[in-house]
């Protein structure tokens, strides 16, 4: 029971990962960008919670209502602002700025917050749990992570492939020249995508602080688990996100059950395999 | 017939430091059919291309509808009522063949055209609306690329290459139906390498060669050689 | 009036002269400069050698890396393993780090080649982790916490302590001038030509029959190999690694690119001035501590997107200047 009970935490776990990923594989999808800084803005919008919980005494799932909107505006205004004066057919300055960016955040957290770990207590939610099996039980919070990410995705897939928004999206990745001249304004469809991102990123953020303690240096590893959630699902495809944070979060729970010492090892083991195996990712998008 | 609807002066274009167009000047009237021929590399498509902003570095004055339209962006274009169909149709893959003219038709122009009427003239897409636009032929795929210009209703459509790998019976189709496209006032500029057809169609005709105007008028009033030799620069 | 080709130029003939004289002057400094001199001159060498690499990969190959780390660590923990185990001298595990390096990079970049642009970035920084997180679980080399290079092994070294630290000045001074020399002299070899054209086109140089994925290939274990040779050598001159400290991305990449980008990606000269301006920003406001780190990547990123090709490419456009050239000129003799 152990096992199974290492395994379904696992793919709980994974809700997570998806979360940290979604937000990747969109504006990857839109607009061919990796943000590097993509974990550090996850941190950010942790600390975000953190400072309007502190100020306000809201739960942090309530306090969303504030920080996924805020963290949107943030999105719209640095692709807006910054990122879209890099975007061309080299890849290197988008890349690089977002490196920049990335360490600019984690220092500057660290002169905000100091590099004590913090956590947002969730009460209740926190400790509650039921009995699924003998020998399993599933806490509310890690739950309700996960519908939370099925619910993200679906709204990601809603939007993608039923809104005139989604269709925006989808013509400027394909063609932006053309994109453009029927009549798309492309450096506001990257913005409003990257507008998009960051409310994820908030959401995310706001359970990476309520499921385990942060401080301004944990975002890399955020963004190393997004990406392999990413790679193993396959590219641009939104539901194989899910599954590959699903398999990473099982991975990581198996290792972990094996020694400590190899949670982290065996789930990038588990996306070197796919890499090796299936370099495409386990389901890709057919067309494009 | 006498309004000018697009007049360019004295067009240079380059592509970084190659200049490809050489001082193209031409006029427009509303409702009046233009062939721009011409060989490969004489700057047919530059010439649509920078009439729709998508070359940044260009010099001359153009002028749409008594607008001035030189360096305003791409995307402003199809408002001002400019629509182009690309060489090689440029359609777009994820999107299904209904939501590749619901692109077209974003800029909101009221006009004779909508969905309905697009699928009136082409039926075949009615029937085939929700399929990838990737899975359609290549004669369908110019039918998705044509139908999503005139979405938007424009008042000038530039065609670009429109034969451009298709066979010669779905070219005739094609052309058989670009009357009743081009009607109730609508102007277009036709770049063809299929110069007889082109001349067929055309009012009026202008051969660029290597940059510039080679030849222009009316197709009547030249002969083949005369057209030929501009065409060739022999 | 005769045209000639030409790669010298009158500056590139006195900037060679400069070049070594300086370096003269450089080999000569256990015996002018104090310890403290040599180890700012040593790290400054390490620097520019790991600069000069990532620009080699970043600047021409078009393999954007992140995790470069990976073998300033795999180098580092191979000098313990060869020191420690193997009764190794020190200086000779250098090139043994360095061949061991070269050779795993080439299942890595088996698996990481797979992965395009942005995305092949994080990967080597996923390898890096698996290098960080596997050290750490070998127990013999002290797990998560490192180890110290025993005493024993400095002193079978050499016996006086000026001894050895002017035998590690002088490799440090070595590798550095030697990489610099080798990215200098592989530009200007077929294979610095292919670079050249994968960074100018590589649609274009497909095309030519540019064998782009062997040339990437080769550039890649090149600078593995070096790289691991740099980690040793670093892990010398600070006698303890940890896992950590081994494989820290912001030590041995982020500066490192912070360093190009800076100086001017793409270019042979840019990573020296990236080095000299990233020591003198060091030297007077590393005080600021997370504010110094955020001042330089707010330097990169401004310098992104207002001068891509860095100060020395600004420099070189307006003045064309060329200190170290690698292409041909055409000259006009009258």
């Amino acid at each position: 029971m152990e096992w199974v009970n290492a395994i379904i935490q696992g793919i709980l776990i994974g809700g997570l990962y998806a979360l940290f990923a979604a937000g990747l594989s969109l504006i990857f999808g839109v607009m061919r960008l990796v943000n590097i800084a993509h974990g550090d803005f996850i941190v950010a919008a942790a600390y975000l919670a953190y400072v309007v919980v502190a100020a306000t005494g809201l739960h942090p799932l309530v306090s969303l209502v504030i920080i996924v909107p805020l963290s949107a505006v943030a999105g719209y205004a640095l692709q807006a602002g910054i990122l879209n004066r890099t975007i061309g057919d080299d890849l290197l300055p988008p890349l690089l700025v977002t490196f920049g960016l990335s360490v600019i955040l984690q220092n500057g957290m660290l002169e905000l917050f100091t590099a004590d770990s913090r956590k947002l207590d969730a009460g209740l939610l926190d400790i509650q749990n039921f009995n699924l099996l003998p020998g399993v039980n599933i806490g509310y919070m890690p739950l309700l992570m996960f519908v939370a990410a099925i619910i993200v995705i679906a709204g990601l897939q809603y939007i993608f492939y039923r809104t005139s928004l989604g269709r925006a999206f989808r013509a400027v990745s394909d063609d932006g020249e053309i994109a453009q001249i029927m009549g798309l304004d492309n450096r506001k469809i990257f913005a409003a995508a990257m507008a998009l991102s960051f409310g994820v990123i908030a959401i995310a953020g706001v359970f990476l602080a309520v499921r385990a303690n942060f401080d301004p240096f944990v975002g890399p590893s955020r963004l190393i688990f997004g990406f392999e959630a990413v790679i193993i699902g396959g590219l641009g495809n939104l539901w194989g996100t899910l599954v590959g944070g699903i398999i990473l979060g099982v991975a990581q729970a198996i290792g972990a059950q094996i020694d400590p010492g190899w949670q982290l090892l065996a789930g990038h083991i588990a996306f070197l395999l796919v890499l090796a195996i299936k370099p495409r990712g386990l389901f890709p998008r057919i067309d494009g | 017939m006498s309004d000018t609807i697009l007049s360019l002066t004295d067009i240079e274009a380059f592509y970084g430091d190659a200049q490809a167009l050489h001082g193209v000047s031409l006029e427009l009237a509303a409702g009046e059919t233009l062939a721009l021929i011409g060989s490969n590399g004489a700057g047919k498509t530059t010439l649509l291309k920078t009439i729709c902003g998508l070359i940044e570095r260009h010099i001359g004055a153009m002028l749409f509808d008594g607008a001035n339209i030189s360096g305003i962006s791409p995307n402003k274009i199809p408002a001002r009522g400019i629509a182009l169909v690309p060489e090689g149709r440029r359609l777009f893959p994820s999107l299904s063949v209904e939501e590749n003219l619901l692109l077209g038709g974003q800029v909101d122009r009221r006009g004779p055209w909508n969905l309905g009427a697009v699928y009136e003239l082409f039926p075949v897409l009615r029937e085939r609306q929700h399929q990838p636009s990737t899975s359609l032929s290549g004669g369908q795929q110019q039918m998705v690329a044509i139908g999503r210009a005139l979405m938007a209703n424009p008042k000038l459509l530039l065609l670009d290459e429109l034969s451009l790998g298709l066979a010669p019976v779905i070219i005739k189709d094609i052309y058989a139906l670009l009357p009743r496209i081009v009607a109730e006032g609508m102007s277009a500029i036709l770049v063809e390498q299929d110069v007889t057809r082109a001349l067929g169609f055309a009012d009026r005709f202008i051969c660029l060669q290597e940059g510039r105007v080679a030849l222009e008028g009316e197709p009547k009033a030249f002969t083949r050689e005369q057209i030929s030799q501009a065409y060739f620069g022999t | 009036m005769n045209t000639s080709i030409t790669r010298a130029t009158p500056e590139s003939r006195i900037m060679a002269i400069v070049s070594i004289l300086l370096i003269a002057l450089l080999a000569a400094a256990p015996w002018w400069g104090k310890t403290a001199d040599l180890r700012l001159i040593g790290e400054f060498m390490i620097y520019l050698s790991l600069a000069c690499l990532w620009n080699l990969l970043a600047g021409y190959a078009g393999l954007i890396s992140v995790g470069q780390q990976a073998y300033v660590g795999f180098g580092g923990y191979m000098l313990f393993t060869c020191a420690i185990y193997l009764g190794i001298s020190p200086l000779l595990a250098i090139p043994v780090a360095g061949v061991l390096g070269a050779l795993i990079s080439v299942p890595v970049a088996l698996l990481v080649f797979r992965l395009r642009g942005a995305y092949f970035a994080i990967g080597t920084w996923v390898v890096a982790e698996v290098f960080r997180l596997g050290f750490a679980q070998i127990s013999s080399l002290g797990g998560g916490s490192g180890t110290s290079l025993p005493i024993k092994v400095m002193k079978e070294m050499a016996r006086s302590k000026w001894m050895r630290e002017m035998m590690v000045f002088e490799t440090a001074l070595l590798l550095g001038v030697g990489t610099l020399l080798v990215t200098y002299l592989l530009l200007r070899s077929r294979i610095g030509l292919g670079l050249t054209a994968i960074r100018d086109s590589e649609v274009a140089s497909v095309s030519l029959g540019v064998r782009i994925e062997r040339i990437k290939l080769i550039t890649y274990v090149a600078v593995a190999g070096i790289t691991s040779m740099i980690g040793a050598l670093i892990f010398i001159t600070k006698l303890r690694i940890t896992p950590d400290a081994a494989f820290s991305v912001n030590e041995w990449t982020a500066f490192v690119i912070f360093i190009v980008v800076i100086g001017g990606i793409g270019t042979i000269e840019g990573p020296i001035l990236g080095t000299i301006i990233f020591f003198l920003l060091r030297e007077y406001l590393s005080d600021l501590g997370s504010l110094y780190l955020m001042l330089l990547g707010g330097m990169a990123i401004i310098i992104m997107i207002v001068a891509p090709k860095g100060i020395w490419g600004y420099v070189r456009e307006r003045f064309d200047l060329s200190l170290f050239p690698v292409g041909y000129r055409v000259k006009l003799d009258k």
